[in-house]
């Protein structure tokens, strides 16, 4: 499975993990690299390095057709035309991106003296949408954090109240990253239109994994992450739809780089890992998507055999298919997660896992604190393998069983 | 250049744009590839999560230390030196911004109605109208003059800049992009609240940079989300690009050294420039520079005509910053120095890196020569001087 790198010494390559590496079950938190995608992306570290952005000359010239490649290649992927992608850091600054600077450029540019400074979001939004919400509230801009229903689905009937004369936008994951819940996209996007609101999805989770359309579903704005699809760490995009233009005013200035809304030398190797990583997505979505709903499927009974009350967060069809969130009643997800050291999985949302508050978005699902406490978050990837699942689920069923008898009491 | 890229000039090439990017320092390289074969969210809790966690920390000491006396817990990693940019000047909320007028463009554009220090023929900050824009107004501001310019290399009196400030308490954010590593710095020396690094103008990758913050200073975030960086900087690690940003930081710190031998590279380059064209001009040669960059100007020829020129030759070059894509417009660094349109129209950014040589500064010469020959007539017919 370790691919063979070009520069690597081996001495670095094993120096982290002290003995065998556990079984990485957290492909939401973070992907490992594809070596397809990592062999694309070197040349451009080391031979091809030039600033795309110094088209004098050849060095950059090359760096530049290379960037506009990648662009493409995301592009293909949510039909959407290569001019509409912008190239961020990553998710985090496409959404504050998406979301501040569409709220900003309405408040700069008002139409035709109406006021539009109202935001729907739903409250299972990650952090990075719904912190930049309240910044926007602290500016005084209006949020309504809309509930979500028991299986995390949103209802439309209560997004549509929300939307008042005033709600410029609204904003939706699309595959959840936490209970992998995948949101009815074409009728929010079709409400969203109707009702001549933007529409914005952090497809951070979705992108590379599901089918996305920005035409079919009528998407207006669409987050995209490199690491999560098996590209690199500090790139992504915003899609920015051109017909019907979206204004937004820029969070960084300067060069003028990404026609004027993200100034800052592109970073040729990554934006070219993103664009690699896109395309080989895209080759075999359906038949991946279909090998991991299997294991995922596998991976559900094996436990549920097992582990008599254990349960099943968010919608059980309407689901990205490596992902699932698992309650063990009575067991300590912190617990259970010390207790099977052999793998990687996680209580949740990476950015706030290392809290010991029980996560926002199973209380938003109404489970108590303390069934949200003894959650815990598997993602498959690419590179599980049936034997990795199975041996997840002997782990975990056994330390479960083992805690249950302890009767641990939840810290 | 990949060697196998059929678009490869059939013969020398000589890269000398080294203040747009640097090719990654082999450290770097390693680092990275090692670091990408990997995953792992250094937010997670579990032992991949840790791992990457201990790497972010070591990273953070590796280019704490660019700077003697630089604080490792100072760092935020930002996406580059734009972000840093951005982050220090909007992330300060000082109610008055005053940028010198040869700042990069991402810290004139950072702060709508931010205010212009002067500069002096030369390209350096006029301390006394420093002194009195500050006196003038005593809301609380903060204060931005970059170490050393992209454009001509000319180094700023800082520390007499940080004195000023803090006189009225200003703030003081130092954008050391172009002079990390190549340059021997002090924080202490330095005196500034805030400082800008970027990974790829010292043979990191690009995407990444850092922004060091004095401790104790308060800074609202420019991303809001995940508490990552202290809450300075949401958003999950470019763990590969701060691996590689450490190990370049470690390189180029250890060979501050070499700069001497790329300083009488380039100065060997003027004395040549000065021999065959008494009428060329080097900018800002009056003040200090960093030891690599030179901003010569062949009166008369634009330079968008010297570039295509030189790049035929296999020279690469560029006429200033490179920032939005083609754009080939006044230079406002050259402008605030007062040098004229024409002349500023002509000139052209030469910037040497720790592996340019002898056989590169000949070749540019011979280019450059040949050109300036060309277009003043000589007759001799000879392409090469």
């Amino acid at each position: 499975m370790t691919p063979v790198l070009a520069h690597t010494r081996p001495r670095e390559a094993s120096s982290t993990v002290a003995n065998t590496p556990p079984i990485y079950l957290d492909n939401q938190s973070s992907t490992r690299v594809d070596p397809r995608v990592l062999e694309t992306m070197l040349p451009y570290f080391t031979e091809d390095f030039g600033n795309p952005h110094s088209t004098s000359h050849a060095y950059g010239r090359i760096a530049a057709e290379a960037v506009e490649r990648a662009r493409g290649e995301i592009a293909a992927l949510i039909n959407a035309d290569p001019r509409e992608l912008v190239f961020t850091s990553g998710a985090t600054e496409s959404n504050n991106l998406a979301v501040k600077g569409a709220v900003h450029f309405a408040r700069a540019h008002p139409q035709r003296g109406q006021l539009r400074d109202h935001i729907v979001a739903l409250q299972t939004e990650h952090k990075c949408v719904l912190e930049s919400c309240k910044e926007l509230e602290r500016e005084g801009f209006g949020v309504t954090y809309l509930p979500v229903k028991p299986n995390g689905l949103v209802s439309l009937a209560a997004l549509e109240a929300a939307i008042s004369e005033r709600t410029l936008l609204v904003s939706v994951m699309a595959a959840h990253n936490e209970i992998g819940v995948i949101q009815p996209l074409a009728e929010l996007g079709a409400l969203c239109r109707s009702r001549g609101v933007l529409f914005h999805s952090d497809a951070a989770q979705a992108f590379g994994k599901i089918p996305l359309d920005v035409e079919a579903m009528q998407i207006d704005l669409l987050s995209i992450s490199g690491h999560k699809i098996y590209g690199p760490k500090g790139i992504g995009a915003l899609y920015v739809r051109r017909r019907p233009r979206v204004r937004l005013l820029p969070l960084i200035d300067g060069g003028g780089q990404e026609r004027g809304l993200r100034s800052g030398t592109l970073p040729t190797p990554l934006c070219v890992g993103l664009g690699r990583a896109a395309a080989i997505a895209g080759v075999d979505m359906a038949g991946e998507a279909e090998r991991l709903r299997r294991l995922r499927d596998r991976l559900l009974t094996n436990l549920a055999r097992r582990v008599p009350g254990m349960r099943l967060n968010g919608d059980a069809e309407h689901r990205l298919p490596g992902s699932l969130n698992l309650s063990f009643p009575g067991i300590s997800a912190q617990a259970l997660i010390e207790a099977t050291p052999s793998i990687a999985v996680s209580t949740g949302s990476a950015c706030t896992s290392a809290t010991v508050e029980p996560s926002y978005v199973l209380r938003a699902l109404g489970l108590s604190d303390t069934l949200a406490n003894a959650s815990i978050r598997i993602g498959l990837g690419r590179f599980t393998t049936t034997a990795e699942a199975d041996f997840a689920a002997d782990a975990l069923a056994a330390a479960a069983t083992r805690l249950k008898g302890q009767e641990d009491a939840p810290t | 250049m990949n060697p196998a890229d059929p678009r490869r000039m059939a013969y020398t090439e000589t890269y000398l744009d080294w203040n747009a990017t640097a090719p990654a320092r082999p450290e770097a390289a390693a680092a990275m590839s090692a670091a990408l074969a990997r995953c792992g969210n250094p937010s997670s809790v579990h032992r991949w999560g840790r791992a990457g966690r201990q790497m972010v920390e070591r990273a953070r000491e590796a280019v704490a230390a660019l700077l003697v006396g630089g604080d490792p817990s100072n760092v935020i990693f930002v996406s580059g030196g734009t972000e840093a940019n951005h982050l220090a000047l909007l992330g300060a909320g000082r109610q008055r911004v005053l940028v010198s007028a040869v700042e990069h463009d991402s810290v004139r554009h950072a702060v709508p109605g931010s205010e212009t220090i002067p500069v002096d023929c030369d390209g350096v900050v006029a301390l006394d109208e420093l002194d009195r824009l500050l006196a003038a107004d005593p809301r609380p501001a903060l204060v931005s003059v970059m170490f050393a310019n992209n454009e001509t290399g000319v180094i700023q009196p800082v520390a007499e800049i940080a004195a000023i400030a803090r006189k009225y308490r200003a703030l003081f954010h130092c954008d050391a992009v172009q002079a990390a590593g190549k340059f021997a710095l002090d924080a202490g020396e330095i005196g500034a609240d805030l400082i800008t690094l970027s990974a790829h103008k010292l043979g990191g990758p690009p995407g990444v940079g850092a922004l060091l913050v004095t401790g104790g200073l308060d800074l609202a975030p420019l991303f809001h989300g995940g508490g990552q960086e202290r809450g300075r900087r949401a958003g999950t690690e470019n763990l590969p690009g701060i691996a590689g940003f450490a190990a370049a930081a470690a390189a180029s710190a250890g060979e501050i050294a070499i700069y001497d031998r790329v300083r009488a590279l380039r100065d060997e380059l003027e004395s040549s420039i000065a021999a065959v064209a008494p009428d060329a001009v080097v900018l800002g040669a009056a003040a200090p520079r960093l030891p690599n960059t030179s901003a010569i100007a062949m009166p008369g020829i634009a330079a968008e005509t010297q570039i295509i020129a030189l790049d035929l030759d296999g020279v690469m070059v560029s006429a200033g910053a490179a920032c939005s894509s083609g754009k080939v417009g006044p230079s406002h660094v050259l402008a605030a120095m007062g040098v004229g349109s024409d002349l500023a129209g002509s000139t052209i950014r030469v910037s040497l890196g720790w592996s340019s040589s002898e056989a590169d500064i000949a070749h540019f010469l011979r280019a450059w020569t040949a050109l300036y020959r060309r277009r003043r007539g000589f007759t001799d017919g000879a392409r090469a001087a």
